[in-house]
């Protein structure tokens, strides 16, 4: 059985499954972790997604918690997903330890506009998935001439950027993946004359065929 | 059910659709379309009161006394602010509240206009939801959306904010039960897990050293859960202890009663929480002033724990077995499935009691009494002897007399105390006792207060008077903020930083220039009579009871401590008190 906060529970629907006790009272002993700062100090990040309503203040109330309540926000993204019924994603990633990352999710459930909160992290683990599908996009402009430039253009091209802006003094990447290869990316390009980027935020979904807004209530 | 009418009179149709009998309010240019509406009908009572924070906390008391939602009405910009206080409070303890918000015109919102605020902005952290209504097609079913989240689930304070140019406009109303059936994102849960109740029953059946930690939820679950606790606690011989907000669920003249637990707690209580074995923890939320030094709170139990909020679950101290629902129902649950499998207690629970009645023993209330002076406990004691058996209903404001009166006044019922827990909230009791007697006019409502607290809402005596209210505030005057020099004393080396009120009005003045009556009583053996005086006095009375100066508030559980490192009554020597916190423990509060 995986440990009590790595569980996630649906949205309106008291369960006691995935709680991490047995229900033989004999068997209490070996979980019967008590004060659980002993516990968690370690801290992990996690991928949330968030279904909404868009409504207007809902990305505030969103925020208004994390900060609120001493949370970190790492990236955050949000846009409308199904135009129909106005329900918005927002991903966060944050970091905490376990008992605080399960305090996030039972605290953004509690939010009245808030339709559904899945830990794409802990689904991964439960598909036996190292992490969830992440990708971000990133707008990287980089000013300079003669062999700096062409170094820009030859790593861009190692990175599988493409070149959507450019005159003879500059060039404007456009990059999508990981969080940690547009970082590499930017870290490289300093030096060639990087002027400023732009980043998107953190997208993510869970591999596999199953989706979370589909059935959300 | 469906027609035309103004904004303005969909809020009063709604109050109507939604068994509103009474609003507290205080009107301003942003709501005057609804208070035209107002004066010109009779379905529904308003409630001036001299400051919206009063309004606030009179709901709050209607609210807790009669478990059902309470409505204010105010203006926009300082009369939305001034609902601030009064609307976290209400958050912090689960109380549901409708507050209704004036707002200037759509096409001015934005724009600093005169008497224009965020409400929304400023009140999104401190209510269960909030609304700003645009558009004149939303406004029926916002209103009846607000009072389905106000009283569902775990109830809390919300917010309709309602620009003037939508309460003119002309819409189509409909009523509750066409416009809400079911809510799109908000379902909270009502009936808890069946096989986390089995586990928990029977956990409980092999309990040695059992305890019920019982709180808020129980009273804001209904009757029926107060009701179904008593036959639990029957059932089971277990004994019961309670959270400051969960006073009289289970009555004080109970077999298995052990008294409020925490800071304040008896000994009995927070003993018997940390030596037992298995602590069944019922509509209560582990707050610090009930746990004390975390990592030695209750270190051998088994926890289980029944709320209607998972957030509130493992939220401070890990347990084994939570159970997500709805008092009432879970205890239900638990009742029949106790009843069915033929459980009965082990016999090692009735050492438990002997040993329960050993701390008993210590008798940690005990206090020094006086021919000359009045002790504050020995004032309330003699309160609580007169109205013992009537139908009374207790406010407080906050401090060591709030502490005293939960000590010392025993609830039998549900819904009969009033007091603001979870935020501390000084100037609560006044109009808390004001709102208990608007739903209540031909019961007792009195207030116990402090000299301190009593001044920070006492422009409601006004109020009571003109609205021919008449509740009693039973003033425990020691002319110190009793409860911050205590804490002075504690931990800062007895420098009484501006804890001392020199200038106190004269209290019986006071209430004579209200309209009111003032009894002033200086020696114990005046006490008995002026007390009959008070509750004979058919208006309102302030009733200046004044006390030894430096009694402070004892049982105590210093700071940083754990529960079986009680400060008792009888070991408080000036030494004692000097030490109590450590340099740890000082950081803590």
């Amino acid at each position: 059985m995986k440990p009590w906060h790595q569980q996630s529970v649906k949205k309106g629907r008291p369960s006691c499954e995935g709680w991490g006790y047995k229900m033989n009272a004999q068997n209490l002993d070996a979980l019967s972790a008590y004060f659980i700062a002993e516990v968690s100090d370690v801290q992990e990040t996690h991928t949330l997604s968030v279904i909404v309503d868009n409504e207007p203040g809902v990305l505030a109330r969103v925020i208004g918690l994390f900060s609120g309540r001493g949370y970190n926000i790492d990236s955050l993204s949000v846009s409308e997903t199904e135009h129909e019924r106005h329900l918005s994603r927002i991903t966060i990633v944050t970091t905490g330890t376990p008992q605080i990352i399960e305090q996030i999710r039972h605290q953004l459930d509690r939010l009245v506009p808030v339709h559904r909160v899945r830990d794409l992290t802990v689904a991964a683990l439960r598909f036996k998935q190292d992490k969830p599908l992440e990708r971000e996009l990133a707008l990287v402009k980089v000013a300079g001439a003669g062999e700096k430039r062409l170094e820009a253009l030859r790593l861009s091209e190692a990175f599988k950027a493409t070149v959507i802006d450019a005159t003879t003094e500059h060039f404007v990447f456009e990059i999508t993946g990981r969080s940690n290869k547009i970082e590499q990316f930017i870290d490289i390009m300093r030096p060639l004359g990087l002027v400023e980027v732009s980043r998107t935020g953190v997208a993510a979904l869970n591999r596999g065929p199953e989706g979370l807004s589909s059935n959300a209530q | 059910m469906e027609r035309e009418m103004t904004g303005a009179e969909m809020v009063l149709q709604a109050f109507r659709d939604q068994e509103v009998k009474h609003v507290f309010g205080y009107p301003g240019g942003a709501v005057l379309p609804i208070y035209d509406e107002l004066i010109q009908q009779d379905d529904i009572a308003h409630i001036l009161v001299r400051h919206e924070q009063g309004a606030g906390h009179a709901a709050e008391g209607y609210a807790r006394s009669t478990g059902k939602p309470g409505v204010v009405l105010v203006t926009s910009g300082p009369g939305a602010t001034n609902m601030v206080t009064a609307l976290t409070d209400a958050m912090l303890d689960s109380i549901p509240l409708v507050c209704i918000t004036g707002q200037v015109p759509t096409n001015l919102v934005g724009s600093d206009a005169f008497q224009e605020c965020d409400t929304v902005g400023i009140t999104r952290p401190c209510t269960k939801h909030n609304w700003l209504v645009k558009r004149i097609e939303d406004l029926p079913r916002i209103l009846h959306e607000a009072f389905y989240v106000a009283k569902s689930g775990r109830p809390g304070p919300v917010v309709v904010d309602i620009p003037k140019d939508v309460q003119f406009a002309t819409g189509t109303y409909a009523g509750p039960s066409t416009s809400h059936v079911q809510h799109k994102s908000y379902n909270p849960p009502t009936k808890g897990d069946m096989t986390a109740i089995r586990a928990a029953v029977q956990l409980m059946a092999t309990a040695q050293r059992p305890v019920l930690y019982t709180g808020g939820g129980v009273i804001n679950s209904g009757p029926l859960a107060s009701q179904l606790l008593r036959e639990l606690v029957e059932m089971t011989g277990f004994p019961v202890t309670s959270t400051l907000m969960g006073l009289g669920a289970y009555p004080a003249s109970g077999p298995e009663w052990l008294g409020m637990l925490g800071m304040h707690g008896t000994y009995e209580a927070n003993m018997a929480m940390h030596d037992c074995d298995v602590m069944v923890c019922i509509g209560a939320r582990f707050d610090d002033r009930i746990t004390g030094k975390l990592d030695a709170f209750s270190p051998n139990s088994k926890k289980i724990h029944i709320d209607v909020d998972p957030s509130s679950i493992n939220k401070i101290v890990h347990v084994d077995i939570p159970v997500v629902g709805d008092v009432a129902h879970v205890l239900e649950d638990m009742v029949r499935i106790w009843r069915a499998s033929s459980f009965k207690p082990r016999a090692e629970v009735k050492n438990w009691k002997k040993q329960i009645d050993q701390w008993r023993a210590r008798n940690c209330l005990a206090y020094r009494n006086s021919d000359d002076i009045i002790m504050p406990q020995y004032a309330l004691q003699r309160l609580g002897e007169a109205i013992k058996g009537k139908d009374v209903y207790i406010s407080t404001e906050v401090g060591q007399h709030q502490m005293w009166a939960a000590q010392f006044l025993g609830f039998e019922a549900p819904n009969r105390w009033l007091t603001s827990g979870g935020f501390g909230t000084m100037g609560y009791g006044m109009p808390a006792a004001i709102g208990a007697q608007v739903a209540h006019p031909d019961s007792l409502c009195i207030n116990i207060a402090g000299d301190a607290s009593i001044l920070m809402n006492i422009q409601e005596m006004s109020t009571a008077v003109q609205h021919g209210l008449s509740p009693k505030t039973f003033i425990l005057n020691n002319s110190y903020m009793g409860m911050v020099r205590q804490w002075q004393q504690l931990l800062h080396g007895n420098r009484l930083s501006h804890s001392y009120t020199d200038s106190l009005p004269d209290f019986v003045k006071l209430a004579e220039a209200y309209g009111a009556k003032g009894i002033r009583v200086t020696k114990p053996h005046e006490l008995d009579d002026a007390i009959q005086e008070m509750i004979e006095t058919p208006g309102p009375v302030l009733f200046d009871c004044c006390v030894a100066q430096l009694a402070n508030c004892f049982p105590m559980i210093p700071s940083g401590k754990p529960h079986n490192e009680m400060l008792l009554p009888d070991e408080a020597s000036d030494e004692a008190v000097a030490s109590a916190i450590s340099k740890e423990g000082k950081a803590l509060v």
